[in-house]
């Protein structure tokens, strides 16, 4: 068995491993593949699609996927080509193959992956060049009561019916900020269920009526309008400038309070409503998925809704030597973009030139992305709608008091204190939904770097004992 | 602008770890105006970065084992003292040690080892194979034998500074975090005159270098040698698991490769429950410079010994890995006290893979030679200018 990664079965490389197989994954694994590299894509999940492109697995007799997704073709387009490129060879896609970490070798990488419980799960994937296209997870602010039963992201909402199409309640508002909030409340409805309220934190659409911002992005455009449409018919009410401060309920949520808020985001008192639901989806836009680049010390950028996405330059190559980034590792911007730099990024992998339409598509959508990243980053006033009880790590049970205590009286001044402090951020999700807020209210003294994590997700220790293995003779 | 501060310090500590926090504490309970200054938070070196067992089982008699010893009685006392709830919120648990053998002649080398260790005042019980269980009842089956060491305990690193320096700032401390010293002031008769940072100019006639794997930049802003390096050591956590490692064990190999001078990898895994629920695997050794690449190598080794001293654990996940880098000077034993070559310079660090179990005695001896007293142990050993310059 190979002890070191650089001198094992080095002739079984892959010329591209590809992480993560959503828009941007898949247009990448496929335009590599055309362009003749010997390609390997990894998801975690069974099939690829991603976020955006998830559907029902085959057998739940669900409706047409087509219903729920705009693209629906750009979608099974790619899917064709690569079960073609599989087919001769060319290309592998590899389900529930979970990548925890990076390790850069002699002449490229070994991708540490594991696909189950057992310790003969362990896989190890040798590549000359790997592209991150690991895409995003939630941003999750917190307030009172949203550990309740019947509280569910916005993003879990339109996943859980694109895979299973099950509603997570009758009556559901639809609450936080980005433009996932509409996307969300239009499937809802669609589906049948009753949206009383959108409530929207910043005062929404305003970046969307500049003339010719939209105007030069005509895929927004018809989404825009396409969700706008449904609302309208089901006469869906948009609450601007509002947010959701406080969920009620016991056994799970009755209604929720809705309140004004200031431009800073500071709820503005006298204002609260109370609104009956029996479900809240709630959102906070998107926060890249870079663990696996920043572990190698890829350098980051702090984008304009504060989220931490990868520095690439112009070819999406990231510090890291051989490695590149695409879709919403580089800047959370939908679908559209991610497609777009997957494609790029294979380009530029395989050394071609990518043709010039490709890249106005791209450097477009990427500025449209920059704007709206702009206008729905939270408020520093979001906090002012915290109790002191409100437990900001669900995981542990951590509520802002012990946060602020650290803070205050034990001199934590960023996030990685204040988790060893108080444990936030320290279970299962291991500070990805606690990870924003905890920030905010340390109120960073020291500009601290992205929070590297040496392990990408949990690993069975039977499969560290392990150790690597040489699993993918079996290369096209 | 430079300001200086006021009322007049008696003294600056430089850094905010579990070093600088108990240098802290012991020197506002003397009754000195103390500045604590880290250009991180508190805790956000390799007191953030590592483990807190408080161990006497792992040393051999000498002036480290006699620190040990110290800070044990130490670590009691403020556990009790401080209000009373302070043991809690450091997650204080004097759980003890329970040291292993696979073999007879591991056993036979513990036993000696022990020996010396308990005429110097550590208690070490022998266990025999079949009654390891008693104690540990998830190890594996068919070990030779053990010691267990009831003085070994436990806290929470980050905790126990942070409280450390809470405590100093009730009786006047203050802490200054985000700010780096950038010199150390001296003046004409070469003595200490305070530091500077990059925001302000602190004066005191006294500075104590608990910068720890950074104390020998420190010292050479004071214009000494002083040749800490780091020591790099990765531990895994895994999941919360119900109670199944009750003490500190590990197993007898981890005394020779804590002693070691080798560069190369060691690992040995101490195992130890938390009060949270995750079980701590750690630690490995190894001379790397300050890489914070992740090694294969070293989670397949600590992985392999924890199955091995307890099958349970092939079963569970492995959450986090931490990394951290201790500091160690060449012979092992850190700087501890006055500087004979800078009037007013002192220095605690370079505590090694033992800072968390060393903080208080150091941080109690170094008051007592500020406030002129007889430091309750001889501090030759520990002296900053035992090494040749470089
Ligand atoms: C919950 C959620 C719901 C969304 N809903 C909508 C919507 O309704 N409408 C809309 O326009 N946009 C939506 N988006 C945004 C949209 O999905 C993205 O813009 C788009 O999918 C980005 O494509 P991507 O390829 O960059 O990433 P993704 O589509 O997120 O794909 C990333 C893939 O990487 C895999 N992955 C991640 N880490 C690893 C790893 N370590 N090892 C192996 N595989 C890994 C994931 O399983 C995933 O399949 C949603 C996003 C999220 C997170
Ligand atoms: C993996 C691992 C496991 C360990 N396990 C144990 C264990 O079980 N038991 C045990 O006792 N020990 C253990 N240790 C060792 C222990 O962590 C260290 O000995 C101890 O943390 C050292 O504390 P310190 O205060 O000296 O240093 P640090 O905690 O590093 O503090 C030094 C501080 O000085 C600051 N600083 C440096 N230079 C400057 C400057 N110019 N200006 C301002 N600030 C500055 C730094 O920011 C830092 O915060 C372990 C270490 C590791 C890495």
């Amino acid at each position: 068995m190979p002890t070191s990664p650089s001198e094992a079965h080095d002739s079984s490389a892959f010329d591209l491993a590809v992480v993560g197989a959503g828009p941007a994954g898949l247009a990448a694994a496929v335009t590599a593949a055309d362009l003749g590299l010997r390609c390997v894509l990894l998801d975690g999940g069974p099939s690829t699609g991603g976020q955006y492109y998830r559907h029902p697995a085959p057998g739940l007799g669900a409706a047409r996927p087509d219903r729920l997704h705009h693209h629906w073709s750009a979608y099974t387009g790619l899917a064709e080509r690569l079960a073609a490129h599989e087919g001769a060879g060319r290309a592998a896609f590899r389900g529930g193959h979970q990548v925890w970490a990076l390790e850069r070798t002699g002449d490229g990488f070994a991708v540490h992956v594991t696909r189950g419980p057992e310790s003969t799960d362990r896989a190890t994937v040798r590549a000359r060049s790997v592209l991150l296209a690991t895409g995003a997870y939630e941003r999750q602010l917190p307030f009172p009561g949203w550990t309740l039963p019947g509280v569910v992201t916005a993003g879990g909402a339109q996943a859980m019916l694109k895979a299973g199409l099950v509603l997570p309640g009758r009556r559901i508002v639809v609450a936080g900020s980005g433009p996932l909030l509409l996307a969300a409340a239009s499937s809802l409805v669609t589906a049948g269920a009753e949206v009383p309220a959108v409530v929207e934190a910043t005062a929404y659409l305003g970046y969307a009526r500049r003339p010719g911002v939209l105007a030069s992005v005509p895929g927004k455009l018809v989404e825009g309008a396409g969700h706008g449409g449904a609302l309208l018919r089901h006469g869906v009410r948009l609450r601007p400038r509002s947010a959701v401060v406080e969920a009620h309920g016991t056994d799970r949520v009755t209604g929720v309070t809705v309140a004004r808020l200031d431009a800073d985001w500071r709820p503005v008192p006298g204002t609260e409503r109370r609104i009956d639901c029996d479900a809240l989806a709630v959102g906070h836009g998107l926060l890249p998925q870079i663990d696996l680049a920043t572990e190698l010390g890829a350098r980051t950028r702090t984008g304009p809704d504060g989220a931490v996405a990868l520095e690439v330059d112009a070819r999406l190559r990231t510090s890291v030597p051989g490695l590149w980034s695409a879709g919403e590792t580089n800047g959370v911007g939908g679908a559209d973009l991610a497609l777009a730099e997957g494609e790029l990024a294979a380009h530029a992998v395989a050394g071609a030139l990518p043709t010039a339409p490709l890249l106005r598509r791209r450097a477009r959508l990427r500025a449209f992305a920059e704007l709206m990243a702009a206008a729905h980053r939270p408020g520093p006033g979001w906090t002012g709608w915290l109790r002191p009880d409100t437990d900001v790590c669900r995981c542990e049970e951590v509520p802002v008091s012990a946060v602020r205590e650290a803070v205050d009286e034990l001199g934590a001044g960023d996030p990685r204190t204040v988790k060893l402090l108080t444990r936030a951020g320290m279970g299962w999700c291991q500070g990805r939904m606690c990870g924003p807020a905890v920030a905010c209210l340390a109120g960073s003294v020291v500009a601290s770097g992205p929070d590297r994590r040496p392990l990408g997700c949990p690993v069975p220790l039977s499969q560290l004992a392990a150790g690597p293995s040489a699993e993918f003779d079996d290369r096209p | 602008m430079l300001k200086t501060e006021r009322p007049p310090l008696d003294l600056v500590v430089v850094g905010a770890g579990v070093v600088g926090a108990a240098c802290a504490y012991y020197a506002a309970r003397a009754g000195l105006a103390v500045a604590v200054v880290d250009r991180g938070p508190v805790a956000g070196g390799t007191t953030g970065a590592g483990e807190g067992n408080l161990l006497v089982s792992d040393k051999e008699p000498g002036p480290e084992l006699d620190l040990a010893l110290l800070s044990t009685r130490l670590w009691r006392e403020l556990a009790e003292d401080l209000g009373g709830d302070l043991g809690a919120a450091v997650e204080y648990e004097p759980k003890g040690g329970v040291v292993v053998a696979s073999t007879a002649a591991g056993q036979e080398a513990l036993r000696a080892f022990a020996a010396g260790q308990r005429a110097v005042g550590v208690v070490a019980e022998e266990v025999p194979g079949e009654r390891l269980r008693e104690l540990e009842p998830h190890l594996a089956p068919g070990l030779a034998g053990g010691f267990h060491y009831p003085q070994d305990a436990q806290v929470q690193p980050a905790l126990a500074a942070a409280h450390l320096l809470r405590a100093a700032r009730r009786m006047g401390a203050e802490l200054i975090t985000g700010e780096t010293v950038t010199a150390v002031d001296r003046g004409p008769d070469g003595a200490v005159r305070g530091v500077r940072t990059d925001r302000r100019r602190l004066a005191a006639p006294a500075v104590v270098n608990a910068a720890g794997t950074w104390g020998g930049e420190l010292a050479a802003l004071a214009g000494v040698h002083l040749p800490v390096m780091p020591r790099r050591g990765f531990v895994l956590v895994t999941e919360p698991l119900p109670r199944v490692v009750r003490h500190k064990v590990y197993a007898a190999d981890y005394v020779a490769n804590v002693a070691s001078g080798s560069a190369g990898l060691e690992t040995s895994a101490v195992i130890e429950g938390t009060p949270g629920g995750p079980v701590l695997i750690g630690a490995s050794r190894e001379r790397v410079g300050f890489d914070r690449t992740l090694s294969q190598e070293v989670l397949r080794r600590l992985a392999v010994q924890a199955a091995e001293l307890f099958p349970v654990l092939a079963e569970v996940a492995v959450m986090r890995v931490y990394r951290g880098f201790r500091p160690y000077l060449p012979d092992h034993l850190p700087a501890i006290g006055a500087d004979p070559r800078v009037a007013g310079l002192y220095h605690a660090c370079g505590h090694e893979g033992a800072g968390i179990g060393l903080a208080p005695a150091t941080g109690l001896l170094i008051s007592e030679q500020l406030t002129g007293k007889q430091p309750e142990q001889d501090l030759t050993p520990f002296r900053a200018d035992r090494f040749p310059a470089g």
